[in-house]
């Protein structure tokens, strides 16, 4: 990214306070309501140093989880969860066969892939469609945000999501997962994740846009050798499959999804309902005719005592 | 070079760095050069995320990059593969060296000029032909019999010996091939591990993005600094740079990716103990430097920039001692503290482990986790009177006394340590302003964001009122010994309630400013050796050129259509000059050497050097110039238009080093102190001028000890900062690495049965320490001379104190030193390996 016009005037370090649409110095993009943001994380840009983690705790205060070597690679954090919205996945495919390493390799990561995810920010997002009380809702960023003091922690949005993201937090009982920075956008500030990034994997802007880049940024990989290269989440792409539309925070892989541990073909749970409720209803009719086939059976006659004598 | 400058790289050799985790944000750079089709190569001892994001990983053993280095240069030289017209034109590859030099290939891996009984060089016989050419940079002594001021003067007299033919067989170049020629590919491989078909593709995409249209860069860290051969390391990146055209050129270059927390800066105006600001030699006892005079006939350079050394030591001079430096007591020459031998970090540790050094102070320190041997480090601390540590949490070297080490093992209890420690609360970045230097030589200021909490002080804040004490308590002293801190100029404005130093006025005095009417001075070259003017560090002149301009804090980017040498971003020294050399980036007729790889050109119409980069080079020297040697010219007026290493008395990139180094003039592969194997290439086994302190409470074992068959190195990961204080003791960073472990080749763990989390017992000499264990492939094996040697890896910042716990790494390791630098050999050593824990009481918070 080249640099913008603006950061000409700010050009010493006497700042008069928060820039107006900072963003637009850091991203390159002017947060306004109405229009779609999310995430382009391209994970052949990610070098796994955890500032994204960071950042999002800093910024969101979030407490730590549970301290202990996971023996999982350089992964220590396992997994999203309430207090953990950006989370670095560590897979290390170092050696071919017999254990020989590999010397060279194809252009970006490779060989020890690393893979920061977060919140999909789904266009049909499950979590919101189970919530009960309105605490999840549609921002005017298009994001999808969770309300703590409306959150009832019911629970419902937890296995709505296909992609294990929302999680009740053992502090509070409530629903948390990432809110895109939801109060930094209002200031016009580029989400702290994004922000901090330094190798630019996580790519912050309009989703439109940030298609548009990840499609040519595909293309560049397979030009220049890194052929496996593909986008997950981004319209028409696996990931945004099963009635989810499009994920506003969309990937660039190079393996399969569940190498990073992602569904292969994530679904919308509102798609379950109706063959859920035809197998319910067809169960409910059949457990019906099998009842009333008993009923009949007795009212044919008593046959006896039990296979092993027991009273009837 | 500019870390941006990376970006204009064609390949980049990272080499002793593990740059994506400990410089993400230079990497940055590194991924721009990529999009355009850089080759980026990886070559260390472990697959590590910058192995993952490279084109190439050559894996080495630790310890081994001379001899990988070295059959780069081989490569280049018997393939015919150098720039010609550049290192003719720009390096010393014709010089004739003194016909009594000896190469290590004659010696059996000593140079000529041994001296067994005082295990040092003489270094008479490595000098250029009938001359002496000093060093750049201090230790230019040498003992000699007749004044060395007097060899050095010949310089004046005429130009180096040189065969342009590069036939005469003591020219550099027939040296350089005789001294590499044994560093063949298959050589390479049985000392490194690397396999050679790696190793000559590396060499090979080296080769192939050098010349006139293409530059590669190499970049380097502490990886190839704590060796005992780490300053030959980088010589050996030196030469090949020099070989293949790539200094002083857009995106070719060293870069020396320097440390956490302003080392840079820290090394400019030095906390080092033989140097001064700016890179002047401090004043020794037992050399010739009794008086001013006989200081700068030692140590003046006579031609070259150096020779401007006496207007940047009497600037300074003015700088500290103000009106009390005078032309009469030598500009107060004799307030300096003069050094009686090596006083760095290690020896420190040694003399007050020996009762010679009795209180110490610790800013921004803690040697009980990040020093060699840990254990003799606990051991010394607890023999001061006092200690004063400033942090901004209790580290593991300030809560030694009650936790330590010699404390758990019952060797010490609290109430027979009688060392005072003081615990002061120290301020972090945000919560004072100030400067940093980064790797780049480019000062960025920073603002004060908010007060620090309780008492917490920022180090500036510490330092003012201290002087300030003390020289309250001297003022009415008459003793002479006192008069150099009487003397002192002492007066920063204080402002707020907390009385908090102007830090603005120490970088103005820092700049330096015009006696008569204290203005600030704009650039270097205005400086003079009259007592006219004070600069705190010559090399910072410029960084406040103007009141009220502090140049540190301006933020100007080029913009899209700049030329990309941003030189409105901060200050980078000297002058502003963003790429050091940079007369190299023209050929000798001062044009760009492509119209791809422009920087600075002569303009012949307007009679000077202009260009993207202010350039690094007299502004109006044409490139015909010629010295005119009957009149014996000093300084610049030595050197030619088309001489552009000005900082070296011949203006010449040393290929070959004469003077300025204890361990020889050429790199040569010599094993680590304690190393698996016995050196491929000579009888000579490890560096023979390395420093070894020989003592029972440092033990080193012979090469090949069967109790410590492997090999092992030490370092940091990213999510870790500077010895792990700030980060450990923050929970939200501590999860991230929450605890030590080491990480050990399948193949090996295999052998001993050690699975990923078990715990192991890793013991050197020095001590033994358990720790978890990672199993991963990122480690590997190496066949070594038909033997296979496997390579383990530790992190060193974990400790007792904080969230994210672990044994100490530094309990293994030996204080020995590089000769150079004294820099310790953490990187490279040997260990022995069992599954299993310590039989010990716990020890932690």
């Amino acid at each position: 990214m080249g640099v913008p016009a603006r950061a000409l005037d700010y050009a010493d370090s006497f700042l008069p306070g928060v820039i107006p649409q900072e963003a637009e110095l850091t991203a390159g993009v002017r947060i306004e309501p109405g229009k779609s943001y999310g995430f382009f994380t391209d994970t052949t840009l990610c070098i796994g140093c955890k500032a994204c983690e960071v950042a999002c705790k800093e910024w969101n205060a979030l407490p730590a989880d549970d301290l202990g070597l996971k023996g999982t690679s350089y992964d220590n954090t396992g997994s999203l969860s309430a207090n953990t919205w950006r989370h670095v996945a560590f897979v290390e495919k170092i050696s071919g066969d017999e254990g020989t390493r590999v010397t060279e390799m194809q252009p970006f990561q490779s060989n020890w892939l690393m893979m920061s995810d977060v919140c999909k920010h789904c266009h049909n997002a499950p979590c919101l469609e189970a919530c009960p009380t309105g605490a999840l809702f549609r921002t005017e960023f298009d994001t999808v945000v969770v309300q703590p003091d409306i959150c009832n922690g019911c629970g419902y949005c937890v296995p709505a999501c296909p992609f294990g993201v929302v999680d009740l937090s053992p502090d509070d009982g409530k629903a948390h997962k990432c809110t895109l920075c939801y109060d930094r956008l209002k200031g016009g500030l580029e989400p702290a994740c994004a922000k901090s990034c330094p190798t630019d994997s996580i790519q912050f802007g309009e989703v439109p846009d940030l298609v548009e880049r990840a499609k040519a940024r595909v293309v560049d990989l397979h030009a220049k050798g890194a052929r496996n290269a593909y986008l997950y989440g981004a319209p028409d792409t696996p990931g945004a499959t099963g009635g989810l539309g499009h994920l506003n925070a969309f990937f660039l892989l190079t393996d399969r999804p569940e190498v990073y541990n992602l569904p292969t073909a994530p679904t919308r749970a509102a798609n379950r309902v109706e063959p859920a409720l035809t197998a319910g209803l067809v169960t409910m009719a059949g457990l019906a005719l099998t009842a009333a086939a008993v009923f009949a059976l007795a009212k044919a006659g008593p046959t006896g005592p039990g296979r092993n004598g027991e009273i009837r | 070079m500019p870390q941006w400058d990376l970006a204009n790289a064609d390949a980049i050799l990272v080499m002793g760095s593990n740059m994506a985790e400990n410089h993400p944000i230079a990497f940055r750079f590194v991924l721009q050069a990529k999009e355009k089709g850089a080759t980026i190569i990886h070559a260390d001892p472990r697959f590590t995320r910058t192995s993952a994001l490279s084109d190439m990983h050559a894996p080495l053993r630790a310890g081994s990059d001379i001899a990988f280095l070295g059959g780069i240069i081989r490569h280049i030289l018997e393939n015919d593969l150098w720039f010609k017209n550049y290192v003719l034109g720009y390096t010393n590859i014709s010089t004739i060296i003194d016909e009594r030099f000896q190469d290590t290939s004659e010696l059996d891996g000593l140079f000529s000029g041994w001296n067994e009984e005082k295990q040092t060089y003489q270094y008479e016989s490595w000098q250029y032909k009938d001359m002496h050419v000093p060093a750049s940079l201090a230790e230019h002594f040498v003992n000699t019999t007749e004044s060395f001021s007097d060899c050095t003067k010949r310089l004046k007299k005429g130009p180096t010996p040189k065969d342009l033919t590069l036939q005469h067989p003591n020219c550099v170049y027939q040296i350089l091939k005789r001294h590499y020629a044994a560093y063949t590919p298959e050589m390479v491989e049985r000392t490194t591990g690397c396999p050679k078909e790696t190793f000559l593709k590396v060499a090979d995409a080296l080769v192939r993005a050098s010349g006139p249209d293409k530059t590669a860069a190499i970049c380097y860290a502490v990886g190839w600094t704590h060796h005992s051969t780490g300053v030959q390391m980088i010589r050996a990146a030196a030469i090949i740079q020099l070989l293949l055209g790539n200094i002083g050129r857009p995106g070719g270059g060293i870069l020396a990716l320097r440390g956490h927390s302003s080392i840079q800066g820290s090394t400019d105006i030095p906390t080092l103990y033989n140097m001064l600001p700016g890179y002047l030699p401090q004043p020794h006892a037992f050399k010739p430097h009794g008086t001013l005079k006989d200081f700068f006939g030692v140590e003046e350079t006579p031609t070259g920039w150096w020779s401007n050394f006496p207007k940047y030591m009497i600037s300074l001079m003015k700088a500290w001692y103000g009106d009390n430096a005078v032309k009469e007591n030598d500009w107060g020459y004799d307030f300096l503290p003069k050094i009686v031998g090596d006083h760095s970090q290690q020896p420190l540790t040694l003399a007050i482990r020996d009762g010679l050094v009795k209180g110490l102070f610790l800013l921004g320190q803690n040697p009980a986790v990040g020093a060699s041997n840990s254990a003799l480090v606990q051991r010394s601390l607890a023999n001061l009177d006092w200690m004063v540590v400033r942090d901004f949490t209790e580290t593991e070297t300030a809560s030694f006394w009650h936790k330590g080490r010699p404390v758990r093992d019952g060797e010490l209890t609290p109430q027979n340590i009688k060392t005072e420690v003081f615990l002061m609360p120290g301020s972090l970045a945000g919560e004072k302003a100030g400067t940093f230097t980064n790797t780049h030589r480019l000062v960025q200021w920073h603002d004060k964001v908010v007060d620090g909490p309780g008492d917490s002080r920022s180090e500036l804040w510490f330092i003012h009122h201290l002087g300030r004490r003390l020289k309250e308590l001297y003022q009415d002293s008459a003793d002479p010994k006192d008069k150099p801190i009487r003397s002192l100029t002492w007066n920063y404005p204080v402002k707020g309630e907390k009385e908090d130093p102007d830090v603005e006025a120490v970088l103005k005095e820092i700049n330096g400013y015009t006696v008569a009417d204290g203005k600030q001075i704009s650039d270097p070259k205005y400086l003079q050796d009259d007592g006219s003017t004070a600069c705190g560090c010559w090399i910072y002149c410029g960084v406040f050129p103007e009141e009220g301009h502090n140049q540190a804090r301006s933020r100007r980017p080029d913009g899209p259509d700049g030329p990309g040498t941003h030189l409105g971003w901060g200050f980078a020294w000297p002058a502003n000059r963003r790429t050091l050399y940079n007369r190299a980036s023209a050929d000798l007729q001062g044009k760009p050497w492509s119209e791809k790889k422009t920087l600075v050109w002569w303009n012949a119409e307007k009679g000077h050097w202009e260009g993207k980069d202010n350039v690094d080079f007299s502004q109006e020297k044409p490139p015909d110039y010629r010295p005119e040697w009957s009149q014996e010219p000093s300084g610049m007026d030595a050197l030619g238009g088309d001489d552009p290493f000005i900082m070296i008395a011949d203006g010449r990139g040393a290929l070959y080093v004469p003077s300025g180094l204890k361990d020889g003039p050429l790199p040569t592969h010599y094993e680590p102190v304690e190393s698996p194997v016995r050196n491929p290439l000579y009888g000579q086994q490890h560096n023979p001028a390395v420093k070894i302190w020989q003592r029972s409470d440092n033990p080193l074992h012979a090469p090949g000890d069967p109790r410590y068959p492997h090999a092992l190195t030490t370092y940091r990961l990213t999510e870790h900062h500077s010895g792990g204080t700030p980060t450990r003791s923050v929970a939200t960073t501590a999860e991230l690495q929450p605890e030590g472990f080491c990480e050990i080749p399948p193949e090996l763990a295999g052998e001993l049965g050690i699975r990923t989390l078990d715990w192991v017992v890793l013991s050197t000499p020095r001590g033994d320490i358990e720790t978890k264990a990672i199993v991963t492939e990122r480690l590997q094996p190496f066949q070594l001379n038909g033997q296979s040697v496997f390579q383990i890896g530790l992190p060193w910042h974990f400790g007792w104190r904080g969230y994210a716990t672990g044994d100490i790494a530094n309990v293994l390791t030996a204080i020995v030193g590089d000769p150079n630098t004294s820099m310790h050999e953490n990187k490279a050593l040997t260990c022995g390996l069992r599954k299993g824990r310590l039989n010990r009481p716990a020890q932690g918070d």
